[in-house]
């Protein structure tokens, strides 16, 4: 069997090798890949002295049988020992269906960063910053910078009861008042990124932007 | 043990010293033992604004130093015996002093003194860190300006991360035609971003210039509406419940009289 295509990336690091699995493929075709790559084209470099081994998955979303079946694998092969498995793709998995609440006030000149969703019950002052990963919801007043989607979510929005940043970012979109958005009314809003533009719009429409968001339906 | 009481703003030149002088010198008009200390290292003021500084003969830095014992150091008012100011050297800079010794220094006062009131230097740099070390209370001081409002809201988040719990916040120099006409801010946007109990306003008065040229506090003066905001926020301190001042009322009352001549 030869492998032209190359889903598994083996990389060597000061203190061990790096296994990188491409996160677009088929799961499949990793095993398979896998498999070819330690018992023939890679042979001889992976036998010998234990090496320590980094796995990651990049942005897949792996479920604990294909995890365990592609560890698996690497077992078999005696010198190679597990120290890591880096899996995002399921961190994100666990995160979206959370969302984490804090309480306070985030003042000029301090940073609030949050891996995941955020709900934040406080004011964010002109110089605070907060930044998240995924969307930004605050029960209170933005007056500073606000960052969703840090990581490169362009899906992630950041609603507040109270809209009047001194600049919003979502992803790698920036954006600031007034010039750029529209009049608005003042009720709460939350902003989103339409074709690479932000736009701001009511919170009530939020489920047009994001349909995937829990739906609440009225008897 | 006295309570210590640290007056800082971030921004400078928005009255931390005149705040300082008139708070300390009310303080010793209700008869309380008060030490004023300045931290502002290299660039003293408060000496000047309280009309003492040609009694200085040892500062801070000396006292830090072990050069003189802090008795002989401190400076008494000329107007109160119950009085006294610590005054800051002007040769060395901020960093001439640790915030150890300062705050050993502040301990040692408390023993003496009901009130210490501790003017601070602008900035965020070592001389704040060394004005609120030993400081059990703070007051910030702002304008009713953006720039203001914005440092006093950078301290308040740094001395909420420090061992002083809930600062206070004196709202200064209020030109209540300006904010009439929407050109300034109001309390309210100041309260609404800082989100600190008030402890008062004080209006922009001509006298306050008059008085800090010359070293007289403005509190001496009860022509002045500063001096009544200073007195009332002086009596705050000392726990009695004094409504704010309606600086809308007073100028009523002035166009009433104007109105009443058929001039307004």
């Amino acid at each position: 069997m030869t492998v032209k295509s190359n889903h598994v990336t083996i990389k060597g690091i000061k203190d061990g090798l790096v296994f990188l699995f491409d996160d677009t493929c088929e799961f499949g075709a990793l095993l398979d890949e896998l498999r070819y790559k330690l018992e023939h084209s890679h042979q001889n470099i992976l036998t010998g002295p234990i090496i320590h081994v980094d796995v990651k998955f990049g942005m897949r979303i792996v479920s604990d049988e294909e995890k365990e079946a592609l560890l698996d694998i690497l077992r078999q092969k005696g010198n190679l020992l597990i120290r890591s498995v880096d899996t995002p793709g399921m961190i994100t998995e666990e995160d979206t269906a959370k969302i984490a609440t804090m309480c306070g006030m985030v003042r000029s000149g301090q940073v609030l960063h949050h891996e995941g969703n955020l709900l934040f019950l406080g004011d964010v002052n002109p110089g605070g910053t907060v930044t998240c990963t995924g969307d930004i919801l605050i029960m209170g007043a933005l007056r500073g910078m606000a960052h969703a989607g840090i990581a490169g979510n362009e899906e992630a929005v950041i609603a507040a009861s109270y809209l009047a940043p001194t600049q919003l970012r979502i992803a790698e979109i920036i954006s600031r008042p007034p010039d750029e958005w529209e009049n608005r009314e003042t009720s709460m809003e939350f902003a989103f990124l339409r074709d690479g533009q932000m736009q701001i719009d009511k919170i009530t429409n939020l489920l047009r932007v994001r349909p995937d968001l829990n739906v609440f339906k009225g008897v | 043990m006295g309570e210590a009481i640290v007056v800082t703003s971030g921004k400078g030149g928005v009255g931390k010293t005149t705040t300082s002088a008139n708070i300390g010198t009310a303080l010793a008009l209700l008869g309380k033992k008060v030490c004023l200390v300045d931290t502002d290292i290299g660039l003293r003021n408060l000496d000047v604004v309280m009309g003492l500084e040609n009694r200085i003969i040892y500062d801070l830095i000396d006292v830090a130093e072990g050069r003189c014992r802090l008795n002989q150091a401190l400076v008494k008012d000329k107007r109160f015996d119950e009085l006294y100011m610590l005054p800051a050297a002007q040769t060395k800079d901020k960093n001439a002093v640790t915030p150890e010794q300062v705050k050993d220094i502040v301990l040692e006062l408390k023993k003496e003194y009901e009130y210490i009131i501790i003017d601070c230097p602008a900035g965020i740099e070592q001389g704040f860190r060394n004005a609120i070390a030993g400081a059990d209370q703070a007051i910030v001081v702002t304008t009713p300006e953006n720039a203001a409002v914005r440092d006093a809201d950078r301290i308040i988040g740094l001395l909420e991360n420090s061992q002083i719990s809930s600062p206070k916040l004196v709202v200064n120099r209020i030109r209540t035609n300006m904010v009439k006409t929407g050109d300034m801010l109001d309390i309210d946007d100041v309260l609404q971003v800082l989100n600190i109990d008030l402890l008062g306003i004080v209006p922009d008065d001509e006298l306050v210039i008059k008085a800090a040229n010359t070293g007289e506090p403005t509190v001496m003066n009860p022509e002045s509406m500063a001096a009544i905001a200073y007195r009332n926020i002086a009596r705050r301190i000392l726990g009695d419940t004094v409504p704010l001042m309606l600086l809308e009322q007073k100028q009523g009352r002035f166009k009433r009289f104007k109105k009443f001549f058929g001039m307004g």
